[in-house]
């Protein structure tokens, strides 16, 4: 059972996709201009990641190694066209808000990365739900970039949800007349936020770290006080 | 020494280049004869739906422009086809379709292009009376800066209750003549936001050339046959 934590534990936080092993830019810069538009991006990103670890481990006995990639590349690019076309024909009013989305799953490397990396060589369950995971770990990143650019950005949050739920419609936090911060809305907005995230991740991995050797230190000579000339960690 | 020539000896019998090409060929084939029939048969199963779809969405926002209680025939066949017109600005084939009510001519619905938008390319349908009046405006497609000229698409303008798009509703040559038909910067009718005159403009010369072109037009629009070719 603690193999399936870890993996939880990786798509989450210590091997998140976005914020540790950097794939996916090209569907975050452009697509977390606002928070409807990034989940709805992160979820169709977890149902194809889903179906592509799936279909790679009940596949790989039978591939060979020396060609997995072409395969690969085949099998992600036909599931997302499934995946398309079915959206298109049973859920067209979703469609209507991720269709364009969609083909953009194509060009996730994540969706490869993890193939290659786990799908190919671990069992069923343990593929379907790293795929799931790194998923989820990717949706919640996309998320909080969204939120943050649409914020700062035009001043509100959950625009265009009227697109999916018609009886919902977009918070306006800050007042009307806020002016806007463009370069939020625009490409570099998105680097600068996935910027300070990852900052904040390391900063707060380290301060972790640091607790620990603190330990052990204490551990081994309970007498000693904290070590002197470690500059203090402080929040 | 002794252990690697064993090595050697126990390994299979090393095959041609040729016949690892043939094989790995054929695998990769199996497995794209696989994945293809998948999506063909993905293709297959939705098509009809999607098409299906395709046509409400096309009438959803043909609605949009014109209510349906403005006309009674079938409006997505008595259409005529365009080429690429220069007043248009349209660089490919368009539908025009022609409404109308007990047999009368009613209103058109076209398309246009406005060429010169902050970014790209800024489509627009239109829905114009038999009377020359701009029914309704709305922009189908842009690239405008988001959260600066995407106020040009009523979903992204800030101004719920009256946005700036609707100044193009049920309004026609006869309350605002031509040279009038610019925006507000360039001495003319209608309002822009400050900061971002670049779309708005685009959108409202667009529009006068549009309404310009399909009034002069418009006898000649009516009588095609549906499903014809229009050349000027």
């Amino acid at each position: 059972m603690s193999a399936f934590n870890d993996i939880t534990k990786n798509g989450f936080w210590k091997q998140n996709p976005l914020l540790v092993q950097l794939l996916g830019l090209c569907p975050l810069l452009a697509i977390s201009t606002s928070l409807v538009n990034a989940v709805s991006l992160g979820l169709a990103t977890i149902l194809v990641m889903l179906l592509a670890n799936f279909a790679v481990a009940s596949l790989r006995a039978l591939i060979p190694y020396e060609i997995r990639i072409p395969v690969f590349v085949l099998i992600i690019a036909a599931l997302v066209t499934v995946v398309d076309l079915s959206f298109n024909a049973f859920l067209h009013d979703l469609y209507l808000v991720l269709g364009i989305f969609i083909p953009l799953i194509v060009t996730n490397c994540i969706v490869l990365a993890r193939v290659e990396a786990f799908a190919a060589k671990n069992g069923l369950a343990a593929a379907t739900l790293d795929g799931v995971m790194m998923g989820v770990g990717f949706l919640w990143v996309i998320a909080l970039i969204g939120g943050l650019r649409e914020l700062i950005g035009q001043g509100t949050l959950f625009s265009g949800i009227e697109m999916i739920f018609p009886a919902l419609s977009g918070i306006q936090v800050l007042p009307l007349d806020y002016p806007g911060f463009l370069i939020m809305m625009l490409p570099p907005g998105a680097f600068f936020t996935l910027g300070l995230l990852i900052a904040g991740r390391n900063w707060s991995e380290a301060r972790a770290n640091q607790r620990r050797l603190n330990q052990l230190k204490q551990a081994e000579h309970p007498g000693d006080k904290p070590a002197e000339n470690m500059p203090p960690f402080t929040a | 020494m002794d252990e690697s020539s064993d090595a050697v000896e126990n390994m299979p019998p090393r095959r041609s280049a040729l016949y690892i090409a043939l094989r790995t060929a054929a695998i990769l084939l199996a497995f794209t004869l696989v994945f293809t029939a998948l999506m063909a048969s993905a293709y297959y199963l939705t098509a009809p739906r999607v098409a299906a779809s395709a046509e409400a969405e096309k009438l959803r926002l043909l609605a949009v422009v014109l209510a349906p209680t403005f006309y009674d025939n079938d409006l997505l066949n008595d259409a005529i086809t365009l080429p690429p017109t220069s007043a248009l600005d349209t660089g490919e084939n368009t539908r025009l379709y022609r409404a109308r009510k007990n047999g009368q001519p009613v209103a058109l619905v076209f398309e246009a292009i406005a060429t010169d938008g902050y970014s790209g390319k800024i489509g627009l349908l239109l829905a114009v009376s038999s009377t020359g009046q701009l029914l309704a405006l709305r922009v189908t497609q842009h690239k405008e800066t988001p959260g600066l000229g995407d106020y040009i698409d009523p979903k992204k303008d800030r101004n719920k209750v009256r946005p700036w798009i609707t100044q193009f509703s049920n309004i026609g040559f006869d309350s605002v003549p031509p040279e009038q038909w610019h925006v507000k910067k360039d001495g003319g009718h209608f309002d822009q936001m400050a900061g971002a005159t670049i779309s708005a403009r685009a959108v409202t010369n667009a529009s006068g050339r549009a309404l310009a072109w399909v009034n002069k037009n418009h006898d000649k629009l009516f009588a095609l046959p549906a499903n014809s070719l229009y050349q000027e």
